[in-house]
């Protein structure tokens, strides 16, 4: 059973305000809470009960697949995989997440290894949404590991947000792709407290005119410390571009490490990094149109994490 | 009505401080169309920053409409009835030209009022409402979303700060008639830090600066015959 708590989780990191439509599979505390599957979308719990399986048949289009996690019981610690065989000629939307609420003194931690496989010419958006809440001492920890495979063709777009109360993370995401596939990434990021949070993107272009666009935009307030990793290995003719555009504020703390890898002549890669704090004249110039000074930095953030 | 007293702003020099502006008296009418001019390096966008707030000035006293805001935030005099025109305006990464015009308004509006307001500086609004703000725009579409937000914000000065600078000839054209279509609709006290004579052209009344100090003001059929041929008042060719 879903309680109030993790209602207002999933509603954070999915946007569900009741079960969605479609297929769907809803974890809380470790378990499965709810489970609904289409004609084209399969679930199933893999045998060893380390996480599931979602295939999604050939052709399949228009369709989406949530899968939530929460927690609200303290101390909870969990290693989840989830892998999904998207077939060829589809075009679904992913939509999973994980909303963690700790009360109590003990660290509760979700690591979910997603691993995509995405066949010919499928068209595939993931959403994935990080958010933490509750007045514990303990720390919510979300580590998340991303794994794709892209086929020929395939166009992957990945929209990664973390943007509230999880205490420390480590986000790893590699991707292999073939001729003609695209991957884009949009991850958006803020940190504030004590937080830590690493990002690290490794990217390989190993087919004909494939090409990947990493961008990332965060913020890090007080104390919070940021590590942003981006390698874009281009092993043929490709494109590859990264981007890193971070606020600093506070005594807040942000690394970014490029790292591109050429091995062919054709191979294209550009990396962008900027780091700084808002511009004064941002602020004067929404000051100047009668907001307080916190009131305008609250709209340069809120607008610069869209 | 603006009132500003024996108002002093220095600025750290190699040897001690260099005045920027000296002991300046000034008063400006309601709803008057007030333009600034004089040579580069006179003190004219100073002032204007010092009516906003942005700089504070080191002596002397500014008082709106009865009250002395010398010591306000920018907020404060914003929310007392000033607007600033920036002569580079800001730009802004994931702020939407529609979020900027609704701050300025201070409502939310609905994008077909909103632009209105885009309408009125010559875009085509519907091109522009959902852009970000940012550097994908030109030097004159900025210029021209600028003036759009202190349109919005509709209160009893505004204040322009060289609205020509850094714009390309096409655009001032266009621009000027925009001035034109301000001088014929706004409500409330316009006041515009100019060197181009078509802006000139257009003032009820001309303060000249020259060296921090007003040098001259008064009607702009007084004035202006002896600005002409000075850079206190250029033609628009000879600008670019």
């Amino acid at each position: 059973m879903i309680d109030d708590i993790q209602k207002r989780l999933l509603e954070e990191v999915a946007d569900l305000h009741q079960m969605p439509e479609g297929a769907y599979n809803i974890r809380a505390n470790g378990e499965m809470a709810a489970r609904s599957t289409t004609a084209n979308i399969d679930i199933v719990s893999k045998e060893d009960g380390s996480g599931i399986d979602i295939k999604i048949k050939a052709n399949t289009k228009n369709e989406s697949v949530h899968i939530p996690v929460v927690l609200s019981q303290s101390g909870l610690k969990e290693m989840v995989y989830n892998d999904f065989y998207i077939g060829e000629n589809c075009d679904v939307v992913i939509v999973a997440g994980c909303g963690i609420h700790n009360c109590g003194v003990q660290d509760s931690e979700h690591d979910g290894i997603h691993r995509f496989y995405v066949g010919k010419n499928s068209r595939v958006k993931y959403v994935e949404k990080h958010y933490g809440a509750g007045d514990g001492t303990g720390k919510r920890i979300l580590n998340p590991g991303t794994e794709v495979y892209q086929e020929e063709g395939s166009y992957v777009e990945m929209e990664m947000v973390q943007i509230k109360g999880v205490d420390s993370t480590v986000r790893t995401t590699k991707a292999e792709l073939s001729a003609g596939a695209t991957l884009i990434v949009h991850e958006r990021l803020m940190t504030h407290g004590t937080q830590d949070a690493v990002s690290k993107y490794e990217v390989f272009l190993n087919g004909v005119d494939s090409s990947t666009d990493v961008i990332s935009r965060s913020v890090a307030k007080d104390h919070s410390v940021q590590s942003f990793e981006a390698s874009i290995v281009g092993n043929t003719e490709c494109h590859g571009h990264a981007e890193c555009d971070a606020i600093i504020m506070d005594q807040a703390r942000v690394i970014a490490i490029p790292k591109l890898d050429a091995n062919d002549v054709d191979a294209s890669l550009i990396h962008e990094a900027a780091i700084g704090k808002i511009a004064g004249e941002q602020l004067i110039k929404l000051m100047s149109l009668g907001l307080t000074e916190e009131e305008a930095e609250e709209k340069i953030i809120n607008g610069f994490l869209r | 009505m603006l009132e500003i007293k024996d108002l002093v702003f220095d600025v750290p020099a190699e040897k001690g401080t260099k005045e920027i502006i000296r002991n300046l008296n000034l008063k400006i009418d309601d709803g008057k169309f007030v333009v600034i001019t004089g040579p580069n390096g006179g003190g004219k966008s100073t002032l204007a920053k010092l009516i906003m707030g942005i700089e504070q000035p080191t002596g002397g006293s500014i008082l709106f409409e009865g009250e002395d805001i010398t010591q306000k935030s920018i907020t404060e005099r914003a929310n007392m009835g000033i607007s600033f025109a920036f002569q580079q305006p800001v730009r802004f990464k994931g702020i939407q030209v529609l979020d900027l015009i609704r701050l300025a308004a201070g409502k939310n509006l609905s994008a077909s009022d909103a632009c209105e307001y885009l309408s009125k500086v010559g875009l085509c609004a519907k091109d522009y409402i959902n852009r970000e703000v940012n550097a994908s725009l030109s030097g004159g579409e900025l210029k021209r979303i600028e003036i759009a937000t202190v349109l919005a914000r509709g209160t009893k000065m505004s204040i322009f700060d060289e609205p020509e600078a850094g714009i390309d000839l096409w655009s001032f054209q266009n621009l000027i008639q925009v001035f034109e279509g301000i001088r014929k609709s706004i409500h409330g006290t316009v006041l515009i830090i100019s060197h181009q004579e078509r802006i000139l052209d257009i003032a009820d009344e001309i303060v000249v600066i020259r060296n921090g100090m007003v040098a001259q003001q008064g009607p702009k059929d007084m004035i202006l015959p002896s600005l002409l041929g000075t850079p206190a008042a250029i033609g628009t060719c000879s600008k670019f």
